[in-house]
C-alpha cells in the first residue's frame, strides 16, 4: 500500500496547464526519482505533495487517508515530511538555530533539540560551524545545512528538489553520499526531482519520467534507459540514435526493420508493416577498422554491421562522440583512448556494429 | 552675530550644567515620542504583517494610500485631532486636549503610515522562498510569519527608528494639541519655536543641539542596521 498516493492530479498557473492528470503512488521506504527536463513540472508536483500548494484538481492520499484541501490537518501531515527546496534558503540566523527551527516549531524540549542538532551537524560534517552566521556559508555548505535542517526532523518522507543543481562536483559528491546514506540507513521514503538522469539512476529504486506535465513512464532504471516507451522518453534518456523505419519481416522475435533502404535487425515482436522507431544507445555501437581490405565482413557476434565513414569526432572528457554515415546517420560513443588507437577522424572508414538486443523498438505514435 | 555667539556659549553652558529646565523639556520629548513610537510599533508591525501576508482586493491601492500618507503634514494631524478632542468635539468628554496623552496620540497617528509602509516593504524584502521553506519545515502560519519578521528584523528596526525620528522632530501637531504649557506639555520643538520667537535664543539653541545629537545617534544606528 502506498504511503503517498496522487490521483488524477492537475494543476494550472493562470491559463497554462502545468500538470495534466497525474497518477502516482509512492511506497513506504522507497527511493523515487522524478526525472524530466526543466519546466516539466517537477517542482510543482513536489510542492503539491508537500502540501504547500493546493492542486487545481485531483486528490492526494497520505498513509491511506485523504488529504483535505484546507485546515489544520494539512499542517499535521506536512510535519511528517521535509522538503529540501532547489535553492537552499538558509535563515539569517546561526547554523545551529537554522537546524533547530523545525524542532522548536514542533515544541520539542530544549535539551533534546540540542542533542539532535549536534548529532545531525556532525553527520553532515558541519560540527565546527555551530555558531556561524548561516548566510556566510558557501553554496555546498548551505545545502548541507538545508539537508541537516530537514533530516533532524526524522521525516517519514524526504522530498528533494534538484539537490545538487548549481553545486560544484565535490559538493555534489558529498550531498549525493549523504542522500544515499539516508535512503539506505533510515527507513525514510524519498522523492527526488532531478534533470540529471544518472543521478536519478544512482540514488533511486524507481524512476518516473515527467515530460510536459505528464508522467510518461515509471519503472526501474534499466526499464527506462533500455526500453523507453515512447520517442520523447527515448530522447530524454539519451537515446541519441532514433531511426524511423518499417518492420519488413519478423522471424520469431527478430524483426528486420527497413531504415531508408538499409535493414537493421532488432529483438522485437512487432509484426510486418508496423511503423516504428529503432533506438540505439550510442555507447552500444562498436566501431571496427577493416583490416587491409582482405576481409569484407567483420567477424562479430553482432547481427548488425554497416560499412561507414566517420564524419566528425568530438571529445567529451574521457569519451569521444563519433558521428558516422552508413547511409543513415549514427552516433557512437567510445572512450577517447580507443578513438585515438583507432585513429578515428573525419573521412576514416569504419564498421559500425551493434547487437540485435541493443536495438530498442518503439511503436510510432505511442504516447504523446 | 554676537547674539548668536552668546546664544551658543550659553547653550553649551546649559547643556554642561544639565540645566533643570532643559533636562525637563528634553526628558518629556523623549518620553512622549518614545511612547508614541512604541505604541505605534505594537500596532503597525502586526498590522503590516497581516497586510503583507494576506491577499485581498484593493491591497495595492491600500499600500499606495499608506505610502502617500508618509508625508502627511503634521499640522493636518494636529487639526484633525484638535477637532476630535475639543470640548465640543466627538471625543471632547475625554478631556484630553492639551495633555501629553493627546501629544502621544497625535504622534502615533503621524507615524502610523510610515511604520506600516516600511514594515510592509521590510517584509517584501524577504524572499518568498523563506516563508515556503519554513512552512516545509513544519512551521504553522503564525510561526512562519514570525520567522519572516525575524529575517526582516534590521529593516523593521530601521523603520521604528525612522518613526521615532519623525515623531520627536515634529512641531505642528505637538503645538496644536499640546499647547506648550509650561511644566506639562512643553517639548523640545515647541520650546524652540516659541522661545526663539521671544528672543530667548540660548534655551532654543541648547535644545536644538540635543535634537541634532539625537538625529546623529539615530543616523549612526541606522547605518549600522543597514550594513547587516
Ligand atoms: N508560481 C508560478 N506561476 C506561474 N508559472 C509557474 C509558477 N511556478 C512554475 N510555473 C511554470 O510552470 C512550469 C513548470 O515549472 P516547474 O514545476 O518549476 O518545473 P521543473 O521543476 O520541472 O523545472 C514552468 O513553465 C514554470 O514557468
Ligand atoms: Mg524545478
Amino acid at each position: 500500500m502506498s504511503l503517498i498516493e496522487v490521483v488524477d492530479l492537475s494543476h494550472s498557473y493562470g491559463e497554462r496547464e502545468i500538470l495534466k492528470g497525474l497518477n502516482l503512488g509512492i511506497d513506504k521506504g522507497e527511493a523515487f526519482a522524478l526525472i524530466g527536463p526543466t519546466g516539466a513540472g517537477k517542482t510543482t508536483l513536489l510542492r503539491i505533495m508537500d502540501l504547500l500548494e493546493v492542486p487545481g484538481a485531483g486528490e492526494i492520499y497520505f498513509d491511506g487517508k485523504h488529504v483535505p484541501r484546507s485546515g489544520k490537518q494539512r499542517l499535521e501531515i506536512r510535519r511528517r515530511m521535509s522538503f529540501i527546496h532547489q535553492k537552499p534558503q538558509v535563515f539569517n540566523l546561526s547554523v545551529y538555530d537554522n537546524v533547530a527551527c523545525g524542532l522548536r516549531w514542533r515544541g520539542e524540549k530544549r535539551n533534546r533539540i540540542a542533542n539532535k542538532v549536534d548529532h545531525i551537524l556532525e553527520m553532515v560534517g558541519l560540527e565546527g560551524y555551530r555558531n556561524r552566521d548561516a548566510r556566510t556559508l558557501s553554496g555546498g555548505e548551505a545545502q548541507r545545512v538545508a539537508l541537516a535542517r530537514a533530516l533532524v526532523l526524522e521525516p517519514e518522507v524526504l522530498l528533494l528538489d534538484e539537490p545538487t543543481a548549481n553545486l560544484d562536483p565535490i559538493s555534489t559528491a558529498k550531498i549525493e553520499q549523504l542522500i544515499s546514506n539516508v535512503a539506505r540507513q533510515q527507513n525514510t521514503t524519498m522523492i527526488m526531482a532531478t534533470h540529471d538522469m544518472s543521478q536519478g539512476q544512482q540514488l533511486s529504486d524507481r524512476i518516473g519520467v515527467l515530460l510536459d506535465g505528464r508522467l510518461v513512464q515509471t519503472g526501474n532504471a534499466t526499464d527506462i534507459f533500455r526500453s523507453p516507451t515512447n520517442e520523447a522518453v527515448a530522447h530524454f534518456v539519451g537515446m541519441e540514435n532514433i531511426l524511423e523505419g518499417v518492420v519488413v519481416e519478423n522471424n520469431e522475435g527478430i524483426a528486420l526493420v527497413n531504415i531508408d533502404g538499409y535493414i537493421i535487425q532488432a529483438v522485437s515482436g512487432y509484426p510486418v508493416g508496423k511503423e516504428v522507431y529503432a533506438c540505439i544507445r550510442p555507447e552500444d555501437i562498436t566501431l571496427l577498422i577493416p583490416d587491409g581490405g582482405q576481409q569484407t565482413t567483420v567477424k562479430s557476434s553482432a547481427r548488425n554491421s554497416f560499412q561507414s565513414e566517420v564524419t566528425r569526432v568530438t571529445t567529451l572528457g574521457p569519451l569521444s562522440r563519433v558521428e558516422i554515415d552508413c547511409g543513415f546517420r549514427l552516433i557512437a560513443l567510445v572512450t577517447r583512448i580507443s578513438a585515438e588507437e583507432l585513429n578515428l577522424q573525419a573521412g576514416k572508414e569504419v564498421y559500425a556494429t551493434f547487437k540485435a538486443t541493443g536495438v530498442h523498438i518503439i511503436e510510432k505514435g505511442s504516447g504523446q | 552675530m554676537t547674539e548668536i555667539w552668546d546664544g551658543l556659549t550659553k547653550a553649551v553652558q546649559l547643556l554642561i550644567s544639565l540645566d533643570p529646565a532643559v533636562m525637563e523639556v528634553a526628558g518629556r520629548s523623549l518620553t512622549i515620542s518614545a511612547t508614541a513610537c512604541l505604541l505605534a510599533s505594537l500596532i503597525c508591525i502586526p498590522l503590516g504583517s497581516l497586510i503583507h501576508f494576506h491577499h485581498f482586493r484593493g491591497k495595492r491601492v491600500l499600500i499606495n494610500i499608506i505610502q502617500t500618507l508618509f508625508s502627511v503634514p503634521t499640522v493636518l494631524v494636529g487639526l484633525f485631532l484638535l477637532v476630535l478632542l475639543s470640548r465640543s468635539g466627538p471625543l471632547g468628554e475625554l478631556r484630553l486636549l492639551f495633555t501629553p496623552t493627546a501629544m502621544v496620540i497625535g504622534q502615533m497617528i503621524l507615524i502610523t503610515p510610515l511604520l506600516l509602509g516600511l514594515t510592509i516593504s521590510a517584509l517584501s524584502g524577504v524572499s518568498k522562498e523563506i516563508a515556503d521553506t519554513a512552512t516545509s519545515l513544519g512551521a504553522s502560519g503564525s510561526q512562519a510569519i514570525r520567522l519572516v519578521l525575524k529575517e526582516a528584523r534590521y529593516a523593521v528596526l530601521a523603520a521604528v527608528m525612522l518613526g521615532f525620528a519623525r515623531a520627536i522632530s515634529e512641531v505642528g501637531c505637538a503645538l496644536m494639541v499640546g499647547g506648550n504649557i509650561r511644566g506639562a506639555t512643553r517639548v523640545i520643538t515647541t520650546v524652540i519655536s516659541l522661545e526663539a520667537g521671544k528672543g530667548n535664543l540660548e534655551l532654543a539653541i541648547a535644545l536644538g543641539m540635543i535634537l541634532l545629537l539625537l538625529a546623529l545617534i539615530i543616523n549612526i544606528v541606522l547605518n549600522r542596521l543597514q550594513q547587516r
